[in-house]
């Protein structure tokens, strides 16, 4: 591809006229002339494209077999949320609505309770979210609730949202956002930390760079 | 009648059915693949190693989906169509010498269906019939982009037959005999070549003609799914649609043997007499050279239709009456002329 | 054997060929005829005449008759679109065929019926006698159809041209 602009660059005649303003020098100006008689034939342009895909045969694929085989995600990526667990694997979440309140597309419907005794090892704080639903097909992944969040609780991980069949599949509660205490349930957002904590701790959001 | 002809020809049919219709089910994943691998992509690699059973779902899929005759349609001729379009396919495989004959302990096992003295004409004759399976399951469809493919298909055919014949008649001329076995071994021993350097014109015309005969592209005018939403074949479903689909992948099959027989020494290779084989492993090594000219000859089918886009109808039409006719016609009188005053 | 293939060959021709006439839908008729083409070039292969038969086919069975159906299926075949028959013409034309009819059965009568053989094997069906005694004994009648032809080509370019004005 480069090689094919530079080639352009080279060839491009000086066309620069008084009138229009080119904001690259890659624009190339068509002549359309008169075919000769050997370009009336077809066949030299026939050959020269069998030549062009006859060439493509034994180039590598550019296939990812996509479940086998996972393409890097970028680290800005903002896939399927997650609400994290603390070391202790004690939910982060408090319940303080101020995802949702940032959130642009409403998705976000929280309930919150106090935690009662004997549920230290569960909620960090005194107050949790008994619930947390995400409409994944009002989410638009902006990633304002992570912004929002003072606590540290809800990321946007890299993993994709996965199809469903019904729209009622699509709401996500609670079941499904918080990860699992084990190391193996853990989901890793170290990727995501990494854009907020550019400029020292604590987590400083983004936008407001 | 000989009851051993019978049962020699009879096995042979059987055989031929059996090939034909394994290698027009195995073109279909070839086509694929090929088109992936002149795309940079990896092609069908779920069903079984490399995706190679991918045909055999193909087909169940075929098969077990929902038969619909539309209300409207004529339901006989509907049925009838891709018979027709089927049945003539296989027809064409008759006369071609697929290799020397082999030796059972002094019984003589040709590899030609029939040796017609006529053969080549016969294979007009099945191909011009071949179209009326297109035009029927297109009228009978009742829906008017199956009937404007059907139309298109058979204009096409008609025109491009045209050319074909007037191509061949100059390969005639060189050869003397319509009998496919004949020309294929006149392009064997000595001083003989093969008739694509006698004949490099009309070899080309009879390519170009081959492609427009099997509805391929750049010549897939009849099907063209972007104008006509498939053509003739609009309203088929399930295995109708199959015998539609499958019949082409053995036309190009069929085809390709063909080009390779009247153009490429059939079964013959240089060099192939003076290794002084035992006769049945004469007879093996030739089927190989016939089926490795075949394959690739497929092969250039798929090649072709990932490089060139299709034509626009009047550009097929100024091909086929204004260049390619008159190209022939020349090419006659040319050869004709040759053999006059130098042979 | 071969007496056999005749009369089956025959009857199916017949049973073809009236197909034709019968047929309510023109397209069935046009289907009919193609396969009345068929037996008739099973004819010429009982009479060794195997070069006859495929140009039939291919000329008659493969060329024509195509362009007989794509006439047919372009055709509008609904029933209030046929031409409204008068009774006179009606009268007229079956007042026609009918003599017709006695003339054919009349001549029929006349003729005496000769001897049919099957000719044995002879090889004047192949493509070289043919060509032979095309270009020998009927060179005349030969070239003066390719005049036919000609003529037939340069009607068929003035009907297509367009008009200038």
């Amino acid at each position: 591809m480069h090689g094919l602009l530079s080639l352009n660059n080279q060839n491009t005649p000086n066309t620069k006229t008084e009138s229009t303003m080119q904001l690259t020098n890659r624009s190339k100006v068509v002549v359309k002339h008169d075919l000769n008689w050997v370009e009336k034939l077809y066949l030299p342009a026939i050959f020269s494209g069998l030549a062009i895909t006859i060439k493509h045969l034994f180039k590598k694929s550019a296939t990812v077999r996509y479940p086998e085989e996972k393409r890097e995600i970028a680290s800005v990526y903002r896939g399927q949320h997650v609400l994290k667990r603390d070391d202790k694997g004690r939910e982060n979440c408090t319940a303080c609505g101020l995802c949702a309140v940032a959130c642009p597309a409403e998705a976000i419907s929280i309930e919150a309770a106090e935690r009662k005794k004997g549920e230290e090892n569960l909620y960090r704080e005194e107050k949790y979210a008994a619930k947390y639903e995400i409409n994944m097909l009002r989410c638009i992944y902006c990633g304002l609730c992570e912004d929002a969040c003072p606590k540290d609780a809800i990321y946007l991980s890299d993993r994709i949202v996965p199809t469903a069949f019904t729209r009622g599949n699509f709401i996500y509660g609670k079941d499904i956002l918080v990860e699992g205490i084990d190391a193996s349930g853990r989901v890793d957002v170290s990727k995501r930390k990494k854009n907020y904590e550019m400029e020292g701790s604590p987590k400083q959001p983004l936008l407001n760079k | 009648m000989d009851w051993a002809l019978l049962l020699d020809k009879t096995i042979l049919i059987v055989i031929i059915f059996a090939v034909s219709l394994g290698i027009a089910a195995y073109s279909t994943y070839g086509e694929r693949k090929i088109a992936a691998f002149l795309q940079d992509r990896v092609g069908p690699d779920r069903a079984g190693p490399f995706g190679l059973l991918q045909p055999i779902a193909d087909g169940v899929k075929m098969f077990t989906k929902e038969e619909i005759i539309p209300n409207a349609s004529d339901k006989f001729l509907f049925i009838v169509g891709p018979c027709i379009f089927m049945m003539t396919a296989l027809m064409t495989s008759a006369i071609i010498p697929w290799g020397k004959s082999f030796n059972f302990g002094g019984h003589e096992f040709g590899l030609q269906v029939a040796d017609l003295n006529v053969g080549l004409l016969y294979l007009f004759a099945v191909i011009s019939i071949g179209g009326y399976g297109i035009m029927i399951g297109g009228w009978a469809s009742n829906n008017k982009f199956a009937l404007l493919g059907a139309l298109r298909a058979a204009s096409q055919m008609i025109s491009y037959e045209l050319a074909m014949g007037m191509s061949i008649v100059a390969l005639l001329l060189i050869n003397n005999s319509l009998s496919l076995r004949e020309i294929v071994d006149g392009q064997a021993g000595d001083g003989n070549v093969w008739n694509v350097v006698r004949q490099p014109i009309g070899f080309l015309i009879f390519l170009i003609c081959a492609f427009a005969e099997c509805n391929r592209a750049p010549f897939d005018l009849p099907e063209s799914e972007s104008e006509l939403i498939g053509g003739y074949h609009t309203e088929f479903s399930s295995m109708k649609l199959g015998l539609f689909l499958f019949a082409e992948y053995i036309n190009m099959f069929i085809s390709s043997a063909i080009i390779a027989s009247l153009y490429f020494g059939g079964y013959h290779f240089p060099g192939i007499d003076s290794l002084d084989l035992p006769q049945n492993i004469a007879a093996i090594v030739s089927i190989a050279v016939l089926f490795a000219k075949i394959l690739f000859f497929i092969f250039f089918f798929m090649w072709v239709r990932w490089t060139l886009p299709r034509f626009r109808y009047d550009q097929l039409m100024n091909l086929g009456w204004k260049i390619l006719i008159p190209l022939s016609i020349v090419n006659v009188l040319v050869t004709g002329a040759w053999i006059t005053f130098f042979k | 054997m071969s007496l056999y293939l005749f009369l089956t060959l025959a009857i199916l021709t017949i049973i073809s060929a009236l197909a034709v006439v019968f047929s309510k839908n023109p397209m069935y008729s046009v289907l009919w005829l193609i396969v009345c083409f068929f037996t008739i070039a099973g004819h010429y292969v009982l009479l060794n005449a195997q070069f006859l038969a495929i140009v039939h086919l291919i000329v008659y069975a493969g060329a024509i008759m195509v362009l007989f159906l794509f006439v047919v299926m372009l055709l509008n075949l609904n029933a209030d679109t046929e031409p409204h028959k008068s009774n006179l013409s009606k009268i007229a034309s079956a007042i026609a065929a009918g003599l017709f009819f006695v003339v054919l059965i009349a001549s029929m009568r006349a003729t005496e019926l000769g001897e049919f053989n099957l000719p044995n094997k002879t090889n004047i069906g192949f493509v070289e006698e043919v060509g032979k005694k095309l270009f020998t004994d009927f060179l005349l009648p030969f070239e003066i159809s390719s005049v036919l032809f000609l003529s037939a080509m340069i009607g068929s370019v003035l009907l297509a041209k367009k008009e200038k004005k």
